[in-house]
């Protein structure tokens, strides 16, 4: 069995804004980023745009299957899938399947606030009793870790893709909301996305 | 050449690699076909609006795939597909196995089956009911082009009187 680890003493509460800053300014090798619904892409937004980063506009809890896919077809490149905790308890037979396909290129980082934050702050389930890193462990994916604090989460963050892989990591962070609204344009969301992986479409009109 | 062979000689010829799916038993023997060939990369989902989001991802990231799916199971992605495939213009290329008609037992199966058609037309996704092996091998191929020339997902609905449908399900008919 798991051993619990919600109850980690020296987990901090963290904020979402701070942390995606930071992820976003360790990334050095064009690493695709999945942001999930809301709050989670906002932020990944506010963060700076960058080309490889995709936002996700509905389809609640597709941010990790999405980002597998991404790492099934770009084996070399790092991927990163930003979920919600509301949203992960949505999908979480997806780490069942992340577990058992085992991506060695791809990182997923859960951001848990204990609220389903974006429509009113109803408690979920992880505000005291769904443990996501134990979940995530018995899905299949050992390498998974609450971070303790911000220094904590960049030193998870660099690490290396032979050093193996699927990583999930989930903070513990508070309730203020996102800290900016990312445009709202599917089409241009998915071409951008597409360029900025080497994969888009490209014609005369881009001349 | 049977009608799993067939079908999955059109996703090759069409550079379609990805077989993501949740089982079925009509299904079998496309999945069974599948990982039986290291052309393709087979994973298997434990939802099927999973299994369209790793399309998506796959897509995006220059590997085309398809999902497979049963009827029942259809009526888990109408989300996924209104919120991710169509607006954001992703060609993916769907197989229901249908179930709920021509001899089944399940009023369950019935039911949820009446939801297919309806569904893809309410929110424009082509589909095409494939019941036999002369012409299915046109429209497969067609098809899965015209997806990815227009941006478009596709559904094919395999009938029963393709498949000769669910052998439990027939064996409990009176």
């Amino acid at each position: 069995m798991t051993a619990p680890t919600i109850d980690a003493p020296d987990v901090k509460v963290l904020n979402r804004a701070d942390l995606t800053r930071r992820l976003v300014a360790k990334l050095k090798c064009d690493e695709a980023v999945v942001g999930g619904i809301g709050n989670t892409n906002f932020d990944l937004y506010a963060a700076g745009h960058r080309p490889q980063n995709f936002y996700m506009l509905g389809s609640m809890g597709l941010a990790c299957p999405i980002a597998l896919g991404v790492a099934l077809a770009q084996p070399e490149r790092g991927v990163i899938a930003l979920e919600g905790d509301g949203s992960i308890l949505m999908a979480l037979g997806c780490l069942a399947t992340i577990g058992m396909v085992k991506p060695r290129n791809l990182t997923i980082v859960i951001m848990d606030n204990g609220i389903y934050q974006i429509t009113g702050k109803q408690k979920a389930a992880t505000a005291g009793t769904a443990d996501i890193v134990a979940i995530a462990r018995g899905a299949g994916i050992p390498d998974s870790h609450w971070v303790r604090d911000t220094a904590h989460f960049e030193t998870l963050m660099s690490r290396r893709f032979d050093e193996g892989g699927p990583v999930l990591l989930a903070a513990k962070i508070d309730d203020t909301s996102g800290t900016a609204q990312t445009p709202r344009d599917p089409v241009l969301i998915r071409q951008r996305f597409m360029r900025g992986l080497g994969t888009g479409r490209q014609s005369a009109l881009d001349a | 050449m049977t009608w799993s062979d067939s079908f999955l000689r059109s996703l090759k010829d069409n550079d379609v690699r990805l077989v993501t799916y949740v089982p079925d038993n009509v299904l079998t023997p496309l999945i069974a076909g599948a990982a039986a060939d290291n052309y393709f990369m087979s994973v298997g989902a434990t939802r099927e609006d999973e299994a369209l989001g790793t399309l998506t991802g796959a897509y995006m990231g220059g590997l085309r795939g398809v999902v497979m799916m049963q009827t029942s199971g259809f009526a888990l992605i109408a989300n996924a597909l209104a919120s991710l495939v169509v607006p954001y213009q992703i060609p993916a290329i769907i197989v229901v196995s249908e179930r709920g008609t021509l001899g089944e037992f399940n009023t369950g199966q019935a039911t949820v089956a009446r939801t297919l058609r309806p569904t893809l037309d309410s929110i424009a996704v082509t589909h095409h009911t494939l019941t036999d092996e002369a012409t299915m091998p046109f429209i497969v191929d067609k098809s899965i082009k015209q997806a990815f020339t227009t941006q478009s997902p596709v559904v094919f609905i395999l009938s029963p009187l393709l498949t000769g449908g669910n052998p439990l399900a027939a064996a409990k008919l009176r």
